[in-house]
């Protein structure tokens, strides 16, 4: 792996199976009474967070925590941030604290990369502006291989504000690497132009999508787009484009429903269906932890085995 | 005191001469001339002295990333002996006093002439129409007009502002950007721009409004000047326009010349700027129209911003780039080194144009005797890398750091004067 984890694009193949694989190992930490392992101790973890985010920024310190990591939160609020200066000087200020790895949530796209060429220990991007949100996406396929077994092969169909959306960035690189075949599905007004160079297809019509998908994931349309008229009503998007419980009835029998959440209940996906047997959508939570708890140990931790010895891998599993 | 400038090739051609710059003007070309100072250049070219249509010296209002002393000096080392100097300072260039402020400062620099842009509206606001007579008519002397920064977006200001000018024989120079569609716009518009996650600029934004400008223009008989045109699509709007007979011309910068916004994959915002970087695909029509005329000049938008205007993040990051020391030799890269203009043309598209553009008296003017002294050798043969820290702006955003460009400025001479000799302030 590299150093950073800055965007999707960064993970080969291996790197995104071993991510995964570890996840899928310190998955079992977090079915102890004790969910702890002290991997990461004495180790420095910084949650800068530009943006507000309650569940993104408590998943990783859960994830930093769990591992023994000192984690520091860093609230620096994006509204008030108009100028660089702050992302400079903060990563100056960290730098100078010593801290090993700093997860950062910010409004700007690239400014974990302006973060990275400033600061020595490793970046993770938790989420920038409209660009990338790596984490996201490794939790997203791992909670795929999870419920369906594989990844190789799967179609999977992400559907909504695919023009704003980081996740659907990080999602669409991350699945390309992990060879599972990715359809979007918005109104063209919320593709981006370029979005045929992507490696995914592209459809207007989410019924002609539907019954082919093994996993299909909504997105959350943001209030601040309701006004610019990028589509007319939130009734007519949401009869065009909203999951529910009809359009859910078309679904093939293990076709598996995702959101990466805070989900809008009604207009992109009925509460029906975001409670339902498919929903993976509170698994993902669970799975955001484990696959989070990967990345930082393989950046920090890297050489060691992540759950200690074998024998006390074995007698931690024992003791459930 | 005289200069004696020996063995130059004229605009590059024919056999070399020796030039005598006295009391102003060039006083004698001819062989085994002499003169009170000598510069031996040998292999080396002379040109008019550059003419610059689109130079943003920040001052008044922002001397911490340059004034006009530091801006002209830059210019003087490019090989300029003239500036134009835009309105977009604080307080905005919208009135005589303001204007005449700047071309007094200019005067003082010596450097190379600054010659003001007026503001087309008060405070750049597309609202109200500037006093453009009065800046006509004060010491300044301006003739190009622009909201540089802004687009006079609003059709029916654009209007009444090209037929007003036509009284005094000035000229609008349009910063082509369509407001609505550019909201938030961080780079160009395309495959780039989707995978980075920042706003587009679509090319269309600028097209729209060149060719209603165009239209503009053809209706009311005005002049109309298109700034830093970026898209191969502009370029065949002013091609068709100038095909109508209409008076429009158009300039390009030296950074839509060779850069594309691939660039922007390192968010580092030395690339972000206004029109953003476009594709190769627009490079190589921004390099045919220049080639083939359509596009009348080059011009550097030379933006100088302070460092932390540009240690940020891309989104906040102010747009522009520093130019006047490299326009030349980019140029030479682009244009020259792959064959679409020769030196005699280059002295065209850098000096003469945009005199004749700006109205200019004894800039762009022949190499002749009689004519004014302003000129610049060059070394066609020398190859330099761009170091920001060695520039004479008081900025460091340039985007070319670390390239190695052919052609370099030996002398730039004002009106007999020395102001640039070997890469150092004369």
């Amino acid at each position: 792996m590299k150093r950073h984890l800055l965007s999707a694009a960064d993970l080969t193949l291996e790197d995104a199976l071993l991510v995964l694989d570890t996840a899928e190992e310190l998955a079992q930490v977090s079915e102890r009474t004790v969910k702890k392992l002290p991997t990461l101790r004495g180790r420095t973890v910084v949650n800068l967070f530009f943006e507000d985010s309650t569940r993104t920024k408590t998943s990783f310190e859960l994830a930093a925590k769990r591992l023994s990591a000192d984690v520091i939160n860093f609230a620096a609020k994006g509204s008030s941030v108009s100028k660089g200066e702050t992302l400079k000087d903060t990563a100056l200020t960290l730098e100078a604290m010593g801290t090993d790895a700093v997860v950062i949530r910010h409004s700007w796209s690239g400014a974990p990369v302006n973060l990275a060429r400033i600061i020595r220990g490793s970046v993770v991007n938790a989420g920038d502006g409209t660009h990338e949100h790596p984490t996201q996406a490794l939790l997203d396929a791992f909670t795929m291989r999870q419920r369906l077994g594989r990844l190789e092969g799967l179609k999977v169909t992400i559907v909504g504000d695919i023009l704003h959306s980081r996740v659907a960035r990080s999602n669409v690189l991350l699945l390309k690497t992990l060879g599972a075949e990715v359809t979007l599905v918005a109104p063209p007004t919320l593709l981006p132009t370029g979005v045929d160079a992507w490696p995914a297809e592209v459809s207007y019509d989410l019924d002609a999508v539907l019954p082919k998908s093994d996993v299909v994931m909504m997105l959350r349309v943001q209030r601040e787009r309701m006004g610019a008229a990028y589509f007319p009503s939130v009734r007519e998007y949401s009869r065009r484009y909203g999951l529910d419980v009809d359009r859910a009835a078309q679904l093939q029998d293990h076709t598996v429903v995702m959101h990466p959440g805070p989900m809008v209940r009604g207009m992109e996906i009925a509460s029906e269906v975001a409670d339902g047997l498919r929903s993976t959508i509170v698994d993902q939570v669970t799975n955001g932890v484990s696959v989070r708890m990967a990345v930082l140990y393989l950046l920090l931790g890297g050489s060691e085995p992540a759950i200690g010895s074998s024998s006390e891998t074995r007698m931690g599993v024992a003791a459930q | 005191m005289s200069w004696v400038l020996k063995n130059v090739l004229l605009y590059g051609d024919g056999d070399p001469v020796d030039v005598v710059l006295k009391d102003g003007i060039i006083a004698q070309i001819g062989t085994d001339l002499a003169g009170d100072e000598v510069l031996e250049a040998a292999g080396c070219v002379l040109l008019p002295g550059l003419v610059d249509l689109h130079t943003h010296l920040r001052e008044p209002g922002r001397e911490d990333a340059e004034t006009v002393e530091t801006g002209t000096l830059a210019a003087a080392l490019g090989g300029f002996t003239a500036v134009h100097a835009m309105a977009n300072t604080d307080p905005v260039a919208d009135t005589a006093g303001v204007v005449e402020q700047v071309w007094r400062l200019g005067q003082e620099a010596g450097h190379c002439d600054v010659v003001p842009v007026g503001a087309v509206t008060v405070g750049l606001l597309g609202e109200q129409m500037a006093e453009l007579g009065t800046m006509a008519d004060s010491a300044a002397r301006v003739r190009v007009f622009s909201d540089d920064g802004k687009c006079v977006s609003d059709a029916s200001l654009m209007r009444r502002a090209l037929e007003y000018v036509k009284a005094f024989d000035g000229v609008i120079a349009q910063h082509a950007q369509e407001p609505r569609l550019t909201d938030g716009a961080q780079m160009n518009e395309g495959v780039n721009s989707s995978l980075l996650g920042l706003t587009g600029w679509p090319a269309v934004a600028e097209e729209a409004i060149i060719a209603r400008d165009c239209l503009l223009a053809g209706h009311v008989g005005g002049r109309l000047h298109i700034c830093h045109v970026s898209t191969s699509g502009s370029v065949e709007l002013i091609r068709w326009a100038k095909g109508k007979g209409w008076d429009v011309t158009a300039e390009v910068t030296p950074h839509h010349l060779l850069l594309t916004d691939d660039c922007a994959h390192s968010y580092d915002p030395t690339f972000k700027v206004n029109p953003p970087l476009r594709t190769q695909h627009d490079i190589d029509a921004l390099r045919a129209g220049l080639a083939d005329g359509t596009i009348d000049c080059v011009a550097t938008d030379h933006a100088p911003h302070a460092l932390e205007d540009k240690e940020t993040e891309w989104g906040a990051a102010s747009p522009g780039m520093t130019g006047l020391e490299t326009a030349l030799s980019v140029v030479a890269l682009t244009m020259v080194e792959t064959g679409g203009l020769t030196w005699r043309q280059v002295a065209e598209r850098m000096s003469e144009t945009p005199a004749r553009i700006g109205r200019l008296e004894g800039h762009g003017r022949p190499l002749a005797v009689g004519e004014p002294a302003n000129v610049v050798v060059v070394d066609p043969a020398a190859r330099w890398i761009v170091d920001p820290a060695q520039s004479a702006s008081r900025s460091r955003n340039t985007p070319f750091a670390g390239h190695d460009l052919p052609a370099r400025v030996r002398a730039t001479f004002l009106r007999g004067v020395a102001t640039s000799l070997s890469g150092k302030p004369a």
